[in-house]
């Protein structure tokens, strides 16, 4: 993946091979600017490749788009100021008229309920805190019920407290609802407690440098993290980010 | 999440008298102002012995604004029509400019320059080219008091549709939103707060424009009224003229208000 910019192209990503299985949960871990996000937009075919393939579901990123398989949740939650929480969770129903050509899988409502925010469906974003609102982007991502789910590091702004919180609650949202996710993410912990699977990126030109299999069994409670075999999978991201893979 | 805590309940006790003198602020400052600019301006009169034909009384303006009221609403009609054209026309062509500038950008670094560059003639000049170009009928004052408003909204709307969040431009992308529906659900709102601040000033500067525009070419309305009373002398009907501008202006002004808090609910 080259990008060309002012100081002349730059290559995002080199030589990346990954298979992600249906309903799996990958978390993909690597320093700044290793082309980790851009792996994401690529999927999400947002961005193009220059070279390469990029197959979603037996097909072109782009069907999977149009076919409207990806939730995406980013960084900063988006969400339309303009909007109260229930109308942000209803917006992927209303463009495209997709909720007019489908049954979706979860009433808005239920959504907003199932990311612990019952009784806040009039509150504007404004009203909520960060945390509250990423998970109204969480349930937004999950409103159509798609079976792919990009994350591009969702809980990054947020406390340590939230953010363990959250980590939980989208382990049980995961296990809920069997979508597959991928997890961009800064945070060892975090990716070794929920993934199965953490794909260790190296500086750009972004490469995998190593894949830690997490074979903790699911579900996993925040008191896994003090257990040696959590520390063990810690200690070896370390050190694949470290280049002693 | 939701509950309360206790401090947050002792809070909202004294909270209760704030509001009470935030309403004796919002509400009985500015009339107290307004009261303190009249009590000097009768002030300065009486202690520099100022002659009636160069500054009139308090008195005499208000006795004016009465006995006159047939007079002043005959040529307040024309400048209140004209500044409500100017409005909607300068308001209307500077959204669609600004709408067709984000959608293409050579259009916006081709034509962009241009409208600054109008800008930067002054409207006192251009008022007189008009007036030759679309004669003395309502055409020239409306085409005016446009081009006041035009300038501020423009540039507020561009910047208000380039104001929509990255990420929920992004999101769009990948839910494979037209550009209609993006312009829609994302930039349309996002430019609406935008869009009432450069209303909020164009509802006031297009009553200055028609005033302008009618100073020159004009035998009706309250520019003519203003330049015909400042030649005679009639300095009471002259600040009644004005008095009744800048009530004018402010009824715009508050009716722009009103629409902003109806529309923009969520900034409140």
């Amino acid at each position: 993946m080259v990008f060309p910019t002012p100081g002349g192209p730059l290559q995002a990503l080199q030589d990346v091979t990954l298979r992600i299985r249906r309903g799996e949960f990958v978390s993909l871990i690597g320093p700044s600017g290793c082309g980790k996000s851009t792996l994401l937009r690529l999927i999400a075919d947002v961005l193009h490749p220059e070279g390469g393939t990029i197959e979603v579901r037996n097909a072109p990123p782009s069907r999977a788009r149009l076919a409207r398989e990806f939730g995406f949740v980013f960084q900063q939650p988006g969400l339309l100021v303009w909007r109260d929480a229930l109308a942000n969770v209803s917006l992927p129903l209303e463009v495209g008229g997709w909720g007019r050509r489908h049954t979706p899988p979860h009433r808005p409502e239920e959504l907003l309920e199932l990311v612990g925010l019952r009784g806040f469906e009039r509150a504007y974003p404004r009203q909520l805190s960060g945390g509250m609102q990423q998970r109204v982007a969480i349930a937004r991502a999950l409103v159509t019920g798609p079976p792919i789910l990009l994350m591009d590091e969702p809980f990054g702004a947020l406390d340590e407290i939230t953010r363990d919180h959250l980590n939980q609650e989208l382990l049980r949202i995961w296990r809920a609802t069997g979508t597959t996710i991928l997890f961009v993410t800064h945070s060892i912990p975090e990716a070794v407690f929920l993934s199965g699977r953490v794909l260790v990126f190296s500086p750009r030109p972004g490469r995998i440098v190593d894949e830690i299999v997490v074979d903790l069994p699911y579900p996993r409670q925040q008191s896994i993290k003090d257990t040696p075999e959590f520390l063990r999978h810690t200690a070896a991201v370390r050190r694949a980010l470290a280049g002693r893979g | 999440m939701a509950s309360t805590s206790p401090a947050e309940t002792l809070r909202s006790l004294p909270a209760a008298t704030a509001a009470g003198s935030q309403l004796v602020r919002r509400f009985l400052l500015p009339p107290a102002a307004l009261l303190g600019v009249v009590i000097l301006w009768q002030a300065v009169i009486t202690i520099f012995s100022v002659p009636p034909y160069i500054i009139p009384t308090p008195a005499s303006v208000a006795r004016t604004l009465v006995v006159q009221r047939g007079m002043l609403w005959i040529n307040a009609v024309p400048t209140i029509l004209e500044s409500l054209g100017g409005f909607l026309l300068g308001n209307v062509v500077a959204i669609a400019v600004a709408v067709s500038f984000v959608h293409n950008k050579t259009l916006e670094r081709t034509f962009y320059p241009l409208a600054v560059a109008i800008r930067t003639v002054p409207i006192v000049a251009i008022s007189p080219i008009l007036v030759l170009l679309l004669g003395n009928g309502y055409a020239p004052k409306i085409a005016i008091a446009a081009l006041i408003t035009f300038f501020p909204t423009l540039v507020n709307m561009v910047q208000g549709l380039q104001s929509a969040d990255a990420q929920a431009l992004e999101l769009m992308h990948v839910m494979s939103a037209s550009k209609s529906e993006t312009f829609r659900y994302v930039r349309w709102p996002s430019s609406l707060p935008y869009l009432f601040a450069a209303l909020r000033v164009a509802s006031t500067s297009s009553v200055l424009g028609a005033i302008v525009a009618e100073w020159i070419g004009s035998n009706k309305g309250l520019g003519y009224l203003i330049v015909l009373t400042t030649f005679d002398f009639r300095t009471a009907l002259l600040y009644a003229a004005m008095v009744v501008a800048s009530a004018i202006a402010l009824a715009f002004f508050l009716l722009i208000s009103i629409m902003e808090w109806a529309v923009v609910r969520w900034e409140r």
